[in-house]
């Protein structure tokens, strides 16, 4: 009797109540989705690249080699030579391998030069393989592969022309030698999308007429010549390596790191993954003290409603009283309608949450390559909810309390 | 006044249902305001009404008697049984299973059908529980016998007219049979008219019930009405 008659004392306050779930649950659902962008974005970076079990570059910081040759960030501050990746990759622990030339660039995004490997081997989000939404591979030598990304903002489709430029922030362009756009890949949420990918003798081939990072004063190859030349790749940037077996990656890494002919660096995808969440930490920090306010807001927000109903609400509590409720019913009816409400809002927030994420998760994958997994709850969500329903009983004991005294002391005097 | 006593009215000669001796109360942040009662008594069966004005304590005085509040001294009775003695808990339910309760306005809870709102002390009594073999036909019989329209029953508290509402509130006073009836000025929102009969109707179910009943109001021209007529200005000491 005492649910039903709470229930319907919440139902005959229907338009409060609505309000005070309606703004709980705005709130609820502003953490979960704070919680969930947090979480998605940690899974969506530190997935960039998955499956690769080392990086190979010239000696450098673990960081350093991890944001130029992943994230495209930054310059390599040596490149290898290709008999140094030759001699890794021929090392009997080394099952593939993929080559990867940086340095150029085209409007801004970087051109990366590869061979076919990368295509096979590149994975993210645990496992995926890219693929080409449109057009076909690197069959012609100034054939150029772009990310959906770059496709997208320069608007760009299979056919158009591409100039690459020299350097990251060149004024000369490799204007002699014009790419045509062979494929476009589709959308990975990942580096990828942004980068411009060329065959590793297209980079070569651009640099023929180039001497120590600048053009050879008076000296065009004509692009036939270009063709038949001998286009084989003298140096690289960095490698990806996978290994046959994974006890045999520590040992790989400690030769490629005391490897003698050439200073080379090589470094362990995940491990500098880490090592670079922590360095963007700082954003994740301040994600969780948002959730952790909002949540705050939100049970004092509560309370404050509870309270705001308190004094209309002591004729109703003076007539339990004289019904024969203890003082400690009262205290429990107004922490079983907190319950009824916190739970309510539980659900209502989650429900919310789902529908915006449904509509929203293409654009947020779209727009930031941020995945949000809309499949379950986290269980760090459900721990989360009965600690909100474990606080609201707690604060609604303020009000509660309140009420005690009301109605200790109220009596038959109340006349509201 | 008919001097044939009936058997009843027999049985409850010298059974006091409230004994007040000596009771002293005042509020600790009302410090003008003072209650000395030194003797008051109520008979078994007696219809009493209370009379006083605003401030004399007469709600004090119900709420003491209701076990509300506790005297500073002084003995409080009902049926033979010391109230200020016992724990607040005990004196909640010592309230829920001896004494119905009727406000002056407000009484019910809006929210709740009648129903409900008559059953609601049998929730917390297990003793008035026990008085009543089917909880819903006993409401609706008493709704009947105070002649509340059938189709009020399932009504909410808050689509009935005031009379209505106080005639209900005398329903959920009454069920289970409680030994005591208080009723704290549950006609001044009524006219006349409609004061007489209202207190007809709650007369002959106190009455049916065998209940004593100690209304409170400030207007004399009910004192007529009632056995006995008790007022505040000659039960309690003024202290200043």
């Amino acid at each position: 009797m005492l649910l039903k008659l709470t229930f319907n004392s919440l139902y005959a306050r229907l338009l409060t109540v609505a309000m005070t779930v309606f703004a709980i649950s705005l709130s609820l659902m502003l953490y979960m989705s704070v919680e969930k962008l947090r979480t998605s974005a940690y899974t969506s970076f530190t997935d960039t690249i998955s499956q690769t079990d080392l990086i190979v570059g010239a000696r450098t910081s673990s960081v350093q080699l991890l944001l130029y040759s992943v994230f495209r960030i930054g310059n390599a501050t040596n490149n290898i030579t290709w008999e140094s990746y030759e001699d890794v990759i021929n090392k009997k622990e080394v099952a593939w391998s993929v080559p990867i030339s940086l340095g150029d660039s085209h409007k801004g995004f970087r051109v990366m030069g590869t061979n076919s490997e990368f295509f096979k081997r590149y994975k993210f989000r645990g496992g995926q393989s890219i693929e080409l939404e449109q057009g076909n591979n690197l069959d012609d030598l100034y054939d150029v592969i772009i990310g959906a990304g770059v496709a997208e903002k320069l608007n760009y489709s299979v056919g158009t022309p591409l100039i690459v430029s020299h350097g990251l922030q060149s004024f000369s362009d490799h204007d002699d030698q014009p790419f045509k756009i062979s494929g476009i890949l589709a959308k990975t949420g990942t580096p990828v999308d942004n980068t411009v990918i060329v065959s590793l003798e297209a980079i070569e081939a651009i640099h023929v007429d180039w001497s120590t990072g600048a053009k050879i004063p008076g000296q065009i190859t004509p692009v036939e010549e270009i063709r038949q030349m001998d286009l084989s790749p003298k140096n690289i940037t960095a490698a990806l390596i996978g290994v046959n077996s994974k006890l045999q990656i520590f040992q790989l890494q400690r030769w490629i790191n005391e490897y003698p002919e050439e200073s080379l660096s090589s470094i362990l995808p995940g491990v500098a993954l880490q090592e670079l969440w922590r360095i963007v930490g700082v954003v994740e920090n301040l994600l969780l003290g948002i959730s952790v306010t909002v949540i705050f807001t939100t049970l004092i927000g509560m309370t404050a409603i509870i309270f705001s109903s308190l004094n209309e609400r002591r004729r109703e509590m003076a007539i339990w009283r004289a019904m024969g409720a203890s003082p400690k019913v009262v205290i429990g009816l107004l922490m079983l309608e907190a319950l009824i409400i916190s739970v309510m809002s539980i659900i209502v927030s989650t429900v919310m949450l789902f529908l915006t994420l449904y509509v929203l998760q293409p654009w947020i994958d779209n727009t930031y390559g941020i995945l949000v997994n809309i499949e379950t709850l986290a269980v760090k969500d459900i721990y989360i909810f009965m600690l909100f329903i474990l606080s609201a009983s707690l604060v609604s004991l303020i009000p509660a309390i309140r009420a005690y005294w009301f109605s200790i002391n109220d009596g038959m005097t109340i006349k509201i | 006044m008919n001097l044939q006593l009936t058997q009843m009215e027999k049985s409850n000669l010298n059974e006091k249902t409230i004994q007040i001796d000596s009771v002293k109360f005042h509020w600790s942040n009302k410090s003008k305001f003072k209650l000395h009662i030194p003797e008051l008594s109520v008979d078994k069966g007696e219809k009493v009404l209370l009379l006083g004005e605003s401030g004399s304590g007469k709600t004090t005085l119900l709420s003491l008697i209701c076990g509300f509040l506790t005297p500073l001294s002084g003995k409080i009775q009902l049926n033979e049984k010391l109230i200020n003695d016992l724990s607040a808990t005990k004196r909640d339910q010592y309230r829920s299973d001896n004494i119905g309760i009727i406000f002056q306005q407000f009484n019910l809870l809006p929210y709740a059908n009648v129903i409900d709102n008559i059953l609601l002390p049998l929730y917390f009594s297990k003793l008035r529980s026990a008085n009543v073999s089917n909880q819903r036909e006993t409401a609706i019989s008493i709704c009947q016998s105070l002649r509340l329209p059938e189709d009020v029953v399932n009504m909410k508290a808050s689509e009935l007219s005031v009379g209505q509402q106080q005639r209900v509130a005398v329903a959920r006073a009454l069920i289970g049979n409680p030994p005591l009836v208080i009723a704290d000025e549950p006609t001044s929102s009524l006219d006349t008219d409609a004061q007489t009969i209202f207190l007809d109707l709650m007369f002959s179910q106190v009455a049916s019930s065998n209940s004593t009943l100690l209304m409170v109001s400030h207007d004399k021209s009910l004192s007529s009405k009632f056995d006995r007529v008790i007022d505040m200005k000659n039960v309690s000491v003024k202290e200043q």
